[in-house]
């Protein structure tokens, strides 16, 4: 099930999916399948297991690949994240002496089930990171995107000299400089200047909504666990009520969830995103400054009359890699607007619409237990 | 859900079913009728509890039976009962506090008196055990016609002398008042000064009298300093609820209603100051009835019940205080995460205000500032199922907890009436024996005066039998009546909650299906 992303994967030269991943304690195996009609891979289909840290690492030599300057690169999916349920499985450990049996029971089944949740999440995210490249029609030919496809052996030797050679730092530099750079810059081009604006204030909104909307989230879900703690007690009293209270929070489990998912792993997903745009947009002033600076350069080398010819080529580069990322960030940027307003309208017409029925179920059920409790009193 | 055959610990609260609802029941969810709405209780006839009882008729526990034991009265319709010997005839007298407010053609008068006057010799002959068609003949109920409500709470006065006073209202056709419809204000104190009236007098007799709401000083001090917050509010409504339900409770117990004190309260325009009312409340309350626990504990003598009704009962009552604490704190529980929910989700829906307004395209504008409102809106919703939460649920379960402790205090009422009994009992053989050693000794005077003293005597250990005897039956009665109320009491609130569940979802339903078109026409 995509909830963030539309339909990536319709391409029939290029079919990628993660039919299933196991959980070794703290790592998760996720199993990459792919199916091709292309003749660059050796096979038409194969499987391959990979780690989180090879998708990084993937991601990361591709923002590092001076070619895909003017593209957005999709959005590295996060470290799988078991905290919450492993929190509550050490202190359900813990609890074992003091509960019943069936009680413990329960809360088992109800931590599996939460387990199991971000289980897949996590590897939705993944999936869509795949399939957001195999989508792209430069991306898809990346030599190292072919090699995270079909290299069955160990991705970690290579992951280890990627880490040396760039050492992470070239990414710190550019987070900690992009905003500065990017809001200095004069503007030539209006479509940029449009696009700089909004997305610096977008990013702002949709980070600080992202948080309150985790923020919410987590609230519901401890609502529901709550409401878990009072059903286990109740079953021992209160009989029909408690079975009752049992479904209703079932019911309220699954709004929650359905709610992160269509809404704020949306909005997550979607900040994340528009990272990879503004990164874009840095790279894109970087290139402006460069050019400007060759400019100066030049003039610079005609009142010295020295070295002007490599001052003229420099100069020459420069606007080439300039006019370059401006060309494709223009198509990138134009696509990714549209990109984000389907999403936006899929995400939400499926979170209303479940909403709806989830309330229509909690609805019926209680209304048929107020109706039997009714007659009891009569 | 719970098994049928699973009757430890015994659920709450007991009930009468006729036979016809049964059947309604098993509709494939089995078990129906095991949940709340079961007496454990054995029907038994009239006891003591000490003394070996003739003719008991110990029926298995039988799901819808009820304690009853005495059948003759039923059978006969009405309360007036010419058979003074029969306790019990006005067990059918109480029943619903009813909002209906017809007045049952009962005289109140025949209340209070057999119950002074009765002797302990029951034929057993006349007990019979209960029987379901008896059960349903007992669906007649009387009802009371006292409507009693605590309204309008204004504040009096300024800074720290500063006090609410509420409205209580008394709407009632009964001959004992003076009007059909009268209004009094009263204090916070004033209630309390009430229940410490009414716990000296009765629960001395082994009637449960209902305890007060708890005294709260933070709560006060917000009010007094004149804060108008919405907690200050909320305490307020609170207390006025709590106060409201006491003194319901109060006037649907047939003999508390008749105390003077009751209605002095009721009516009474200006009512002395209550003092002392620091004992009464809240911690006061529970430190009153530990103390009498404990002095029953430190009793050396043991009382041999050979009727473990009493014993049972009271192992019963303690468990159950156990587990509706236990429930009492999950549903406090979740009230707050319900309350922190609502401030995140009102904070989120500010947030999406905000992403809407940057948003470029005009129509997933327009649907992120929809959300945003949906999100308002759901707030309020969480709010309301907080406040369903805490007002129906926890303090149901806060009331309950409070009224088990009073049960106690009945059941070591009559353990020290026993104990008293059993003193007198002790001093009168010691007198005999003082009286023996004086025959022998040949003293004229002093044998005159033991002889006195053991005539005295004896009337007290006849007197404190009698006394014993009685507040076992009160207590029995009350116990009964006490586990009605609170089946009733337990299925109205009950489906208040559901309803307002089902409301809640309602419009949940509709903020929802309202949003679709929007989040349908982002182009």
């Amino acid at each position: 099930m995509r909830s963030v992303s539309v339909d990536l994967n319709n391409d029939a030269s290029l079919l990628i999916d993660i039919p299933d991943a196991l959980c070794e304690r703290d790592k998760v195996k996720f199993t990459v399948h792919t199916k091709t009609t292309l003749s660059t891979f050796q096979k038409p289909e194969f499987s391959v297991p990979r780690q989180h840290e090879d998708f990084i690492w993937l991601h990361d030599t591709l923002v590092e690949t001076e070619d895909y300057a003017g593209l957005i690169i999709p959005p590295a999916p996060p470290k799988p994240d078991f905290e919450s349920p492993r929190e509550k499985m050490h202190k359900l450990g813990e609890g074992e002496a003091t509960m019943t049996k069936e009680e413990y029971a329960k809360m088992k089944q109800e931590l599996e089930a939460e387990y199991l949740a971000v289980f897949k999440k996590t590897v939705q995210v993944h999936e869509i990171f795949l399939q957001r490249l195999s989508s792209h029609p430069m991306l898809s030919k990346d030599r190292n995107f072919q090699i995270f496809l079909e290299y069955d052996q160990d991705l970690s030797v290579r992951r280890k000299n990627a880490k040396e050679m760039f050492g992470g730092f070239f990414k710190n530099m550019v987070k900690s400089a992009d905003e500065v750079l990017i809001s200095g810059i004069k503007e030539v081009d209006d479509f940029f200047e449009q696009e700089k604006t909004f997305l610096l204030d977008y990013y702002s909104k949709i980070k600080d909504s992202t948080a309150k909307a985790e923020k919410m989230t987590r609230s519901h879900k401890s609502t529901t666990w709550n409401f878990f703690y009072l059903f286990i007690f109740l079953t021992l009293k209160l009989g029909k009520l408690s079975d009752l209270f049992e479904k209703l929070r079932k019911v309220e489990g699954r709004v929650a969830s359905d709610q992160e998912l269509k809404l704020t792993e949306l909005l997550r997903y979607y900040m994340r995103d528009i990272q990879a745009a503004k990164d874009l947009l840095y790279r894109r002033a970087r290139a402006l400054a460069d050019y400007e600076n060759s400019n100066k350069a030049l003039d610079k080398a005609r009142l010295k009359s020295k070295d002007i010819p490599q001052a003229e080529e420099h100069q020459q580069q420069c606007l080439h890699k300039f006019d370059k990322l401006s060309e494709s960030g223009k198509r990138e940027l134009t696509g990714f607007k549209g990109r984000r307003v389907v999403a936006f309208r899929k995400n939400l017409i499926e979170m209303a619409e479940l909403e709806i029925k989830h309330a229509k179920v909690s609805n019926i059920m209680t209304g048929s237990h107020a109706e039997r409790t009714h007659t009891l009193l009569d | 859900m719970a098994a049928s055959s699973d009757r430890n610990p015994p659920p709450f609260p007991s009930s009468e079913e006729p036979e016809a609802g049964l059947s309604d029941m098993a509709d494939g969810d089995s078990d129906e009728g095991e949940d709340i709405f079961v007496n454990n209780s054995n029907p038994v006839a009239v006891s003591r509890g000490v003394s070996q009882p003739d003719g008991v008729n110990e029926e298995p526990p039988d799901l819808f039976s009820e304690e009853e034991a005495s059948n003759p009265i039923t059978k006969s319709n009405g309360v007036h009962s010419d058979d003074d010997n029969d306790l019990f005839a006005e067990a059918h007298v109480e029943l619903s506090t009813d909002k209906s407010g017809n007045s049952s053609g009962k005289d109140l008068s025949s209340v209070s008196g057999p119950r002074t006057t009765s002797s302990f010799n029951q034929s057993p002959a006349s007990m019979q055990p209960t029987s379901l068609e008896q059960l349903e003949e007992e669906e007649a109920k009387d009802s009371f016609d006292v409507d009693v409500a605590v309204t309008n709470p204004e504040k009096v006065g300024d800074g720290m002398n500063a006090y609410m006073a509420y409205k209580v209202s008394t709407r009632s056709s009964l001959p004992m008042f003076r009007s059909k419809t009268f209004s009094v204000r009263r204090r916070f104190s004033d209630f309390l000064g009430l229940y410490e009236k009414l716990s000296v007098k009765q629960s001395l007799h082994g009637c449960i009298v209902p305890p007060p709401p708890e005294k709260s000083v933070v709560g006060m001090t917000k009010v007094k300093v004149g804060m108008d917050d919405p907690s200050s509010v909320e305490f307020v409504e609170r207390r006025r609820a709590a106060l409201e339900r006491y003194i319901q409770r109060v006037v649907s117990h047939p003999s508390l209603l008749q105390d003077p004190d009751v209605r002095e309260f009721l009516e009474r325009d200006d009512l002395p100051r209550a003092v002392n009312t620091q004992a009464l409340s809240g911690a006061g309350f529970l430190k009153m009835i530990n103390k009498a626990s404990d002095a029953v504990n430190k009793m050396t003598i043991k009382m041999n019940e050979s009727d473990t009704w009493f014993e049972d009962k009271f192992q019963e009552v303690e468990n159950e205080e156990q587990q509706l604490r236990k429930l009492h704190a999950l549903v406090d529980s979740l009230v707050n995460h319900r309350k922190e929910l609502c401030g995140n989700t009102a904070v989120f829906a500010k947030s999406m205000a905000m992403l809407g307004n940057s948003e470029d395209n005009t129509a997933l504008s327009r649907a992120l500032s929809q959300l945003a409102e949906v999100e308002d809106k759901m707030e309020q919703l969480h709010q309301e199922q907080a406040a369903s939460d805490f007002f129906i649920f926890a303090e149901l379960l806060a009331d309950y907890i409070r009224l088990l402790g009073a049960v106690r205090g009945c059941f070591d009422q009559r353990m020290r009436a026993w104990q008293r009994w059993q003193e007198a009992q002790s001093t009168l053989q010691k007198k005999r024996e003082a009286e023996a050693k004086l025959l022998w000794a040949n003293k004229p005077e002093k044998l005159q005066q033991a002889k006195e003293e053991i005539t005295e005597w004896e009337a007290r250990v006849t007197q404190y039998e009698r006394d014993f005897d009685r507040i076992g039956m009160t207590v029995r009665k009350e116990v009964l009546r006490f586990e009605k109320e609170k089946a009733k009491d337990f299925k109205s609130q009950i489906i208040k909650y559901l309803e307002a569940m089902l409301q809640s979802q309602q419009r949940l339903i509709k903020f929802w299906e309202a949003f679709l078109p929007e989040a349908k026409a982002i182009a």
